[in-house]
């Protein structure tokens, strides 16, 4: 009785609702999360199981709600950057950068020259930074436990070199409206020259122990088939739609910055599984340092450290209007919209997490494949909680 | 009473001496799994406790001893006490079989093998039961798992086993152990290197080590059937664990191996043993850490598509050419 009263009471769960009314005979229904090993954080995932197959899936969203739109409407311009860095932990500086663009381009201010290198170098490194925790983590979703250290052996070094001119290792918050709030010193610089090389000889590597694996590629090959059609209809980018076959990338289809000077390739696969996502992923690290070697070839000299020209005060109070500002994350793209009234605090700020329109594909891809697989599919969309949830 | 007395003293003390035994090889092996692990990732491993943290296993087992005992809501307190009981009891008893040479041996049974086949299947009914009185979806997923895939991988290892029993005439390991005597070239290995790699394989399924331990998979389903497991439930199925694949690695070293056979005539003794239990348990800490865990279906399909056609055969030549 208690319990028909508790599930009367639950009533507005539409997810707790939806499953019970519609289980069938001889089904499970299993919550994967919101603490479970693989979700990565506090994504919650109701299953129906028929014996391991998967009849239905649905992501349960709001565990990690923190409410950053909101939050922008009660701080000043300049106060928001640091909840940039909070919402995705994974790739932060591309959503610093998504958010001071937008401002950006609502003030009209230009960027110097030198700063948009900087720019260009960090965001490419946190982009490895992004795709190396995710290689380490997928991989142990699969079940094996050794590669996520050898990544992370690596991204420590990164980690390392970024902390120099941004004064953190994770949650980045050095971008400012108009610039940048560090230059790179001489030591950072060299940092940067020797680990490129270091790391293009360790990406073979991770192809010899684990692409090549028969155990690995008979886990992911052909499981997960998310095409175009898909990701066109609930919106997929970034390694998900390219792994699907479609070069889209902002950084060369909408080139922002100064990302048009540059010479870099968009890596695809056709084979829209979970094995594609992987390989796409893997080449485009290797993009990355093509564009971070060019860039540190011509980064212009500091000439007394002019990296936020004419910077406007942190209480800035941007003419009233709107602007949108994408760029391309590690995950896919990444859009802030912002609206202003004239005022010190912005009237509404809209993010678009690339994240939450991946794992909208989940429920559709993951339907009849094993649990295994679910776990298979889930890493290999790379999501990272914080930024779904925002 | 006297011939009882005197066949019951040496058994006592056997049982005792495998007890021992086996909480020394489990905390070895926990040490020297995590040294492993630690040096396949780069990292130094326990280093803490003790010199490079030797101590490091016994400091976890009486942290596991000082935690709560936890029985779950609505769960089957009988069977879910009984199933680590069920898990750990039976591996005693297997050690007592195991020839460490001529004399160094629990109890010289005729029937050795198909004793140790018999009590390590308690494994499969302890992680069923487990899984089932725990009262949670994620045990009984592991607990569904492990049915299947005890059944699967009991069939070839039973057929690699019987090879070698066919050859030898005898199911007792210490009869195995000696018609290997001489040197190297004696031992089955070379006379059944399928059956050798196909026990090698069964055996991963058999203990439930990665890349075969499905049942517990950690990340697809938390933990499996020891999900709801705290302190020494947790610790009992841990050290069965260790345990089993201490046992599986000795049945097999005997089995194909030449057991305390030396190499050469005339340097046999217990230490041949180890050297050789070792060194597979060795193989099993290094797959385990390198591996990913494969997949239910696919672990199944290995089993009957490949592993048991495999076996038979393997059998049915033996028994041909044995007949010839």
């Amino acid at each position: 009785m208690s319990a028909y009263q508790n599930l009367e009471q639950m009533k507005g769960d539409f997810y707790t609702q939806k499953f019970e009314a519609g289980k069938q005979d001889g089904t499970l229904i299993i919550n994967m999360g919101p603490q479970h090993p693989s979700t990565h954080g506090v994504l919650r995932i109701v299953i129906e199981v028929d014996g391991e197959y998967i009849v239905r899936a649905e992501p349960v969203l709001g565990y990690l709600h923190r409410m950053h739109e909101k939050m922008g409407e009660t701080q000043t311009w300049g106060g928001f950057i640091p909840n940039m860095g909070r919402v995705d932990y994974g790739h932060a500086m591309a959503w610093n950068w998504a958010y001071v663009g937008a401002v950006e381009k609502l003030m009209g201010i230009e960027v110097p020259e030198r700063a948009e290198y900087l720019r260009v170098i960090m965001t490419e490194f946190n982009r490895l930074t992004s795709h190396l925790l995710w290689w380490g983590a997928y991989i142990l979703d699969l079940g094996a436990f050794t590669p996520i250290m050898y990544a992370f052996d690596d991204r420590e070094m990164i980690l390392d070199i970024l902390q120099r001119p941004s004064a953190s290792r994770l949650t980045y918050s050095n971008f400012r409206v108009g610039g940048l709030q560090m230059d790179f010193d001489d030591k950072c610089i060299e940092l940067m020259k020797t680990f490129i090389p270091h790391f293009r000889a360790r990406l073979p590597m991770y192809h010899d122990l684990v692409t090549e694996n028969i155990i690995l590629r008979r886990r992911v090959e052909d499981i997960g088939v998310i095409d175009q059609d898909m990701c066109r209809r609930y919106g997929c980018t970034g390694p998900v739609l390219r792994g699907a076959g479609v070069p889209y990338d902002v950084r060369k289809d909408e080139p922002y910055s100064i990302y048009d000077r540059f010479d870099f390739e968009i890596p695809t696969q056709d084979t829209c599984c979970s094995m594609g996502r992987y390989k796409v992923r893997l080449a485009e690290m290797e993009q990355s340092m093509r564009i971070i070697e060019q860039a540190l070839e011509q980064l212009p000299s500091a000439e007394g450290g002019h990296i936020v020209d004419k910077a406007p005060k942190p209480a800035m109070k941007p003419p009233a209007g709107e602007a949108y500002f994408n760029v391309e994350g590690g995950r896919g793209k990444i859009g802030v919209y912002v609206v202003s009234d004239g005022g010190k605090v912005p009237y509404r700020i809209k993010l678009r997490a690339p994240g939450f329109s991946n794992l909208s594909a989940f429920a559709e891809a993951a339907t009849g494949t094993l649990l295994a697989d679910a776990v298979a599919i889930l890493g290999s969309l790379d999501l990272i909680i914080p930024e779904i949830d925002r | 009473m006297n011939a009882f007395l005197s066949n019951l003293i040496p058994l006592i003390i056997a049982a005792v001496a495998a007890m021992i035994w086996l909480g020394l090889n489990a905390l070895v092996w926990v040490y020297c799994e995590r040294k492993f692990a630690g040096h396949i990732q780069r990292r130094p491993g326990p280093f803490e406790v003790g010199p490079h943290g030797v101590l490091q296993p016994l400091i976890d087992g009486l942290k596991l001893m000082g935690k709560q005992l936890l029985t779950p809501d609505n769960a089957d307190a009988v069977l879910y006490w009984l199933a680590p009981l069920l898990s750990m009891l039976p591996v005693l008893l297997l050690f007592l079989p195991i020839p460490y040479g001529p004399v160094l041996i629990g109890m010289d049974v005729n029937l050795a093998l198909l004793l140790i086949l018999a009590f390590s299947s308690f494994n499969g009914l302890a992680v069923i039961l487990a899984g089932w009185a725990s009262n949670n979806k994620w045990g009984v997923l592991g607990a569904a798992r492990a049915v299947s895939q005890t059944v699967a991988y009991e069939i070839p290892l039973l057929l690699t086993v019987l090879t070698v029993s066919f050859m030898t005439g005898s199911l007792s390991l210490l009869d195995i152990t000696v018609q290997q005597g001489g040197h190297i070239g004696n031992w089955f290995i070379w006379k059944q290197p399928l059956a050798f790699i196909i026990f090698i394989i069964a055996m991963f399924g058999e203990t439930n080590r990665a890349p075969f331990d499905l049942a517990e998979a950690e990340s697809e389903l938390t933990a499996g059937f020891h999900t709801e497991y705290s302190s020494m439930g947790f610790g009992l199925f841990f050290m069965a664990e260790y345990g089993y694949m201490v046992v599986m690695c000795s049945v097999c070293s005997v089995l194909f191996l030449g057991g305390f056979n030396g190499p050469f005539p005339g340097i046999e003794g217990w230490w041949w043993m180890l050297i050789k239990t070792y060194a597979l348990l060795s193989l099993m800490v290094w797959a385990r850490w390198t591996f990913p865990r494969v997949r239910f279906d696919q672990l199944l399909n290995i089993n009957w598509k490949w592993l048991l056609p495999l076996a038979t055969v393997n059998l049915l030549a033996t028994a041909l050419i044995m007949k010839l």
